[in-house]
């Protein structure tokens, strides 16, 4: 077979060894090795852990609902952060994307925003409220900042990358008739990237439920403190009951942002 | 500088308000490499006046630096008894109202209804306020409506731009043009993209709509035929000058020659 391949095309593709890449490779695969080695993972410890875990789950079933008050209070009051933090997040985003758009805005502008963005993201959520914590006590007010400035650093960003990327052309045409800026705004920029805004919305409404479920764990409010609190007292029947009440809500969420999605295609 | 024919008429056109005069205009987009190499133009209040010549010989650029979509090097620009060339800020947007542009790739707003995009003719005239709410005036609505159906796109008012074809996008354009009631009526390539029925089609309704409102028309365009069949004068330019000035009957191969360059493309 190869024979005869090779006598009907005498010109050989050879495909060239990316030597950089294979060396990458194998000193990755080391590092695996020796970082596996340091965790000292045995068959007795698994065996162990299995035996624990089935334990535990045991113990968390069947869920407890009794405690159903403590449960819908702390579920309305993370919802209550996460909108409150998507929609004020959202607004602030707006103008901060539209400032670090390359296209649009001078360079030192476009800096400043950026800055700002870069700021807002370098921390996990978690470390933002236990800042926002220590300035404004315990709470939601501080989950809720501190949603503000992650949702910021997110969407920011995104919003600048979409209004990076539009036609120039459509706005060349609005500029042509003579309008003012903030009509070149209105009609030539955002609906090409209304579309896409939705989504990076809807995305991070979903993003902030979740957070706002965990930024109780630091006390800033939501039924993260509640989780916490089943957790230290042992009571696993009401910590499973919490778990479910998370994942129906992040499922309906889920829903709603389809049908938003859906709207603004 | 050896000046064309036309230009021997007396500067008397340059009173007239709808009457362009371009004086010496240059631009270099980088330093030392000039695009437009001291144009100076007089173009009548009425008619169609085509340009022709190569690409890249600053043809858009030329037709840019009129509504300054362009900046221009140096020179001057006279157009309503202003100097476009020298205005900024909202003295450049008024002047910009009466200047309606046709582009080669229509370039409508993509995502917007026909309708809006022929009210956003109205643009340079209306508050920021009502363009972000989409309130126009009822004359604007009724002017629109007009203009869509002279322009034979009146079923298709509620349709999104996106779901239209080239000849119908650059029929809206064309619209949306004349919505803002220019005073000249500018057009980069605007049947480059378009088939040969089509482009026919499309010129038409621009030489008629100019007669109509008794607007002066500059056309870059590639195709000489057209140029000949449509235009009351054509200005051939090459290299960033005007090579050849005159009634579409004057043009020859020889002219041709010294625009495109080369003969064996005439047959």
């Amino acid at each position: 077979m190869t024979t005869n391949m090779s006598s009907a095309s005498p010109k050989k593709y050879v495909r060239k060894r990316n030597w950089l890449a294979t060396f990458s490779y194998l000193v990755f695969a080391a590092y695996l090795v020796y970082v596996l080695s340091l965790f000292e993972v045995n068959i007795d410890r698994l065996i162990v852990g299995i035996d624990r875990g089935g334990e535990f789950i045991g113990r968390m079933m069947p869920p407890n609902f009794e405690r159903y008050s403590l449960l819908i209070e702390g579920m309305l009051e993370s919802m209550q952060i996460a909108i409150i933090a998507t929609t004020a997040g959202v607004l602030l985003s707006l103008p901060i994307g539209f400032l670090a758009a390359r296209n649009l805005m001078p360079t030192w502008v476009t800096w400043l925003a950026r800055i700002v963005i870069v700021g807002c993201r370098s921390f996990h959520p978690v470390i933002v409220a236990i800042l926002f914590v220590k300035a404004v006590g315990f709470g939601a007010l501080a989950g809720t900042l501190a949603l503000i400035v992650a949702s910021i650093g997110f969407i920011a960003k995104l919003f600048a990358e979409a209004i990076e990327e539009i036609s120039l052309k459509q706005i060349e045409a609005v500029r042509a008739t003579g309008a003012p800026f903030f009509s070149i705004i209105a009609f030539g920029v955002l609906p090409q990237v209304m579309g896409r805004f939705i989504g990076f919305i809807s995305y991070q409404l979903d993003s902030n439920l979740r957070n706002s479920t965990m930024v109780g764990l630091v006390g800033a409010g939501g039924i993260g403190g509640t989780l916490f609190a089943a957790f230290q007292r042992f009571d696993y029947d009401f910590v499973s009951a919490i778990l479910i009440a998370i994942i129906a809500v992040i499922m309906v969420a889920e829903g709603i942002n389809n049908i938003m999605r859906k709207l603004y295609r | 500088m050896t000046q064309p024919a036309t230009m021997q008429e007396p500067l008397a056109q340059a009173a007239q308000s709808k009457a362009l005069v371009i004086k010496n205009l240059s631009k270099e987009y980088v330093s030392g490499k000039p695009v437009l190499s001291g144009i100076s133009l007089e173009i009548e209040a009425k008619g169609i006046t085509a340009i022709i010549g190569p690409s890249g010989t600053g043809k858009s650029t030329l037709i840019r630096c009129i509504n300054r979509l362009v900046d221009p090097t140096s020179g001057d620009i006279l157009f309503n008894n202003q100097n476009l060339s020298t205005l900024s800020g909202r003295q450049l947007r008024n002047a910009r109202r009466h200047i309606g542009m046709v582009f080669q790739e229509y370039n409508l707003l993509e995502r917007l209804t026909v309708m809006e995009n022929v009210l956003s003719g109205r643009l340079g005239y209306v508050s920021v306020l009502r363009a972000w709410l989409r309130k126009f005036s009822a004359e604007d609505v009724d002017k629109a409506f007009e203009l869509l159906e002279q322009v034979g796109m009146a079923d298709f008012a509620n349709q999104r731009a996106d779901a239209l074809s080239g000849g119908q996008r650059q029929r809206v354009s064309i619209a949306r043009a004349l919505m803002q009631s220019p005073d000249i009526l500018l057009a980069d390539e605007p049947t480059s993209s378009l088939d040969p029925k089509t482009s026919v089609e499309i010129l038409e309704l621009m030489t008629e709509q100019a007669k109509l409102n008794q607007i002066p028309v500059i056309i870059n365009i590639h195709d000489v035929s057209l140029a000949k069949r449509f235009a009351d004068r054509i200005i051939g330019m090459s290299a960033g000058s005007v090579v050849f000035d005159g009634k579409p009957d004057d043009l020859q191969n020889d002219h041709l020659k010294s625009i495109y360059g080369g003969e064996d493309w005439l047959s």
